[in-house]
């Protein structure tokens, strides 16, 4: 009893202490440190390696900020959490920022009172089959079972994508997707569905990826991107313009290999000398360096370079651009003008 | 005249005969246990059927096994079809399931010695045939292990190990005069203690050499499931029988604390109370300050498991005959002896099976923390390293590694209850 009463002192001083506490960026810069949530391993976004260093996609976008914020890619402590701990640690102030594959929605943004600041990722949900079972299109699964995450919007949107198409399926519900994994492979279902990403790197740890084909319908919008708390609307804005550097680099064609060379001296390319803070004060807008882009990019390189070392085609995950190439390739990345 | 001379006199013993073969041996052996009657034959034939369908999947699954590789992929490449393990993952993620991925490698020593002390420290409360000397390092241990594991200067623990001594001190000099003052003092001498040394003593934190701190959120492994399965068992025990005796008291508030304290504990699972250990205190405390995570996980399992133990050994006080309790009023002993030297000792003799059952359900429930992402031994497993680019896909080689160790611990603690068991087995049945 004594116990809950401490607490309950605590509490209040942690709410009064909380509301007084400085800006996120002051924070950071504080703490040298950027304190950064990502999942506790997803396959190609985020995960460590067997020296403990974190690798991936998701990993990128945190090492970004770092390098824009402090100048230093690896000035980030990462904070694993799980999708039932993500938003609390956002929330409480455990983490500055949280890149963990999460989808924008709209109740996530406006009723958990946080940010997002653009999309890193544009995923959807797929359909995997084996391939003898000679299933061209989602429409052909008339009377199949499904092996579904419970539990998840992965739920409802295949049994909207079924009623709609007027067939019917056969769930079989699973908890992991590890556990999906082994019922697909013994054969207790004959379509897994998840989110495209996903299918792609489960498929690629099987022992004949090749006996197993993605179906090409994608039935829902899973756009994901990092997110911060409401209320630091700057913070806001150095997360999303750092996201919206990577993105507006690859379309400049600015890339690790080149970025030095570029950011030596002013360029004929203006938006690139005002990205890379050769011309103009668009660091100083923000609070950082002039050199904040550069540094940004120079940590893992531009959106495309990321994307290619940690989920392309040249990685056992082979993920296509699809709708995350650059606008102009026919995709939906479309980072606002730098002026 | 017949003639009555005996034609033959055995003078000596007949050899023994040796049994018939179906009477001795390894055939009667067999027939009188595996098959004795049809039905036992039946059940025989099919559970030898079952252990060579189990063998004849598994021994060759282990005998190929894989020990070095980069990656399942490189497994596979190897093995070229046939069916073998790919033990290289817990080759090259060793350390990692042990000691977790953000432990420093260079000072994997330091939980390695503090493993080791601990059966040192732990001996002499398990064997009380050895020199009662001994406890004095088991009292030391919690200090030594801290500052092993989480390093950083040694004023720390001192200062802790101060404060506890001061206190106790205290309580020996005052509690002939009165229970009270010399127990409420004693917390407050203590208390005084550590508020007065930390002004005194230097920060805590060592950002270099050997002894450099580490974070608590850096822990992970199977280390951390031996650290949580060992501290929460050793502080719950006590306050387990805390609970059970205030469960009993005359005195009505701190029985009705003790009786709500235990049905709330009981009535929720234990994953709840983690939630609220990582995700609610969360929201409580400061960002950034607040209590360590680690401390507050080892509050709720100690909490849980200590409901649990109270309940056990209200069983074993039940057990005891009432006339136990009056022949210690009888020989005008007060309630603290009585407890101690004829009520304890027999009930918790008969809680002993309950106990362990509650410590080994504990130890397997350090597991849980991983849902609220700790790294133990399976958040190890289920996180970093089956969401490797290089070790996804594999699932058998490493909850079986995952499973193999919890065994070998769980066996040892059953092992050692039955031992003692029967090493206090004074009655006559």
């Amino acid at each position: 009893m004594k116990k809950t009463a401490f607490y309950g002192a605590l509490a209040v001083a942690g709410l009064a202490a909380s509301t007084a506490s400085a800006a996120t960026l002051d924070d950071v810069k504080a703490r040298g440190v950027l304190n950064c949530g990502v999942t506790t391993g997803l396959v190609g976004f985020a995960s460590p390696d067997a020296n403990g260093v974190w690798n991936g996609f998701d990993v990128g976008v945190c090492r970004a900020v770092a390098a824009a914020v402090l100048g230093d890619s690896d000035a980030v402590e990462f904070v694993p959490t799980t999708g039932k701990t993500r938003f609390t640690a956002l929330a409480s102030g455990e983490i500055d920022m949280l890149a963990r594959n999460t989808t924008w929605t709209f109740s996530r943004d406006v009723d958990l009172k946080f940010e997002f600041v653009g999309i890193n990722y544009y995923d959807g949900q797929g359909f995997m089959v084996p391939r003898d079972l000679g299933v061209a299109s989602a429409k052909d699964l008339d009377g199949a079972t499904v092996c579904i995450q419970t539990g998840t919007t992965t739920e409802l949107n295949l049994a909207d994508f079924f009623r709609a198409n007027g067939i019917s399926y056969e769930p079989v519900p699973v908890e992991t997707n590890a556990e999906a994994q082994v019922q697909y492979v013994a054969g207790a279902c004959d379509v897994y569905t998840t989110d495209a990403s996903g299918l792609a790197a489960t498929r690629a740890s099987f022992e004949t990826p090749g006996d197993h084909v993605l179906l090409p319908e994608i039935i829902s919008k899973e756009p994901l991107g990092p997110l911060v708390r409401h209320g630091d609307n700057d913070w806001g804005d150095i997360v999303r313009w750092s996201l919206n550097a990577l993105i507006a680099a690859e379309e400049l064609g600015v890339t690790s290999a080149n970025i030095e060379e570029l950011g030596a001296a002013p360029t004929g390319n203006p938006e690139i000398n005002r990205l890379l803070g050769t011309e103009g004060e668009l660091g100083a807008m923000l609070g950082l360096d002039a050199d904040w882009a550069k540094n940004a990019i120079a940590a893992g390189g531009n959106y495309g370079e990321l994307f290619e070392k940690n989920v392309g085609e040249n990685t056992p995950i082979g993920l296509a651009r699809g709708l995350n190439a650059q606008w102009t390739d026919g995709g939906l990345l479309y980072a606002p003008p730098f002026r | 005249m017949v003639d009555r001379t005996i034609a033959f006199v055995r003078t000596e013993d007949v050899p023994a005969m040796p049994p018939p073969p179906n009477a001795a041996g390894p055939v009667k052996w067999l027939k009188d246990n595996l098959f004795a009657t049809p039905a036992n034959s039946v059940l025989t034939i099919l559970a030898i059927l079952a252990i060579y369908m189990i063998l004849t999947g598994t021994v060759p699954w282990m005998l190929n096994g894989i020990w070095e590789a980069p990656s399942l992929a490189a497994c596979r490449e190897v093995l070229n079809g046939a069916s073998g393990a790919c033990f290289a993952v817990l080759a090259e993620r060793w350390n990692q399931l042990l000691f977790g991925f953000q432990y420093p490698a260079d000072l994997y020593w330091r939980p390695g010695l503090a493993f080791l002390l601990l059966f040192l420290a732990a001996a002499p409360v398990l064997f009380f045939d050895l020199p009662r000397k001994l406890l004095l390092f088991t009292a030391l241990y919690p200090f030594i292990a801290y500052w092993l594991i989480w390093g950083g200067s040694i004023f720390g623990p001192l200062l802790a190990l101060v404060g506890i001594v001061a206190g106790a001190l205290f309580y020996q000099r005052f509690v002939k005069s009165s229970f009270a003052l010399g127990f409420f003092g004693a917390i407050a001498t203590a208390l005084i203690v550590w508020t007065l040394g930390g002004y005194i003593i230097p920060d805590g934190e060592i950002a270099e050499g050997a002894m450099r701190s580490v974070q608590s959120r850096d822990l992970g492994g199977f280390m951390l499931n031996m650290m949580l399965g060992v501290t929460c068992v050793s502080l719950s025990l006590p306050i387990g029988i805390a609970l059970a005796l205030g469960r009993q008291s005359s005195m009505p508030i701190i029985k009705y604390i003790c009786v709500i304290f235990i049905e709330f504990i009981r009535g929720v699972p234990l994953i709840t109370l983690l939630f609220v250990a990582n995700v609610m205190l969360g929201y409580f405390f400061p960002p950034g300050s607040g209590v360590d995570l680690f401390l507050r996980v080892v509050i709720m399992i100690t909490m849980f498991s200590a409901a649990y133990i109270a309940e056990v050994i209200r069983g074993g006080l039940a057990a005891l005959p009432k006339g136990q309790y009056e022949a210690a009023d009888s020989l005008g002993l007060d309630y603290a002896q009585a407890m101690r030297l004829i009520i304890l000792p027999q009930a918790l003799k008969i809680s002993i099976p309950g106990i362990v059952n509650v410590a080994v359900g504990l130890f397997k429930d350090t597991t849980l923390v991983s849902v609220i992402s700790m790294f133990d031994l399976v958040g190890m497993i289920r996180g970093p390293i089956l969401a490797s680019v290089e070790w996804q896909g594999v699932y058998w080689e490493l909850f079986g590694f995952a499973a193999l160790l919890f065994f070998i611990v769980c066996y040892g603690i059953s092992q050692y209850s039955q031992w003692l068991e029967r090493r206090l087995a004074t009655d006559h049945r």
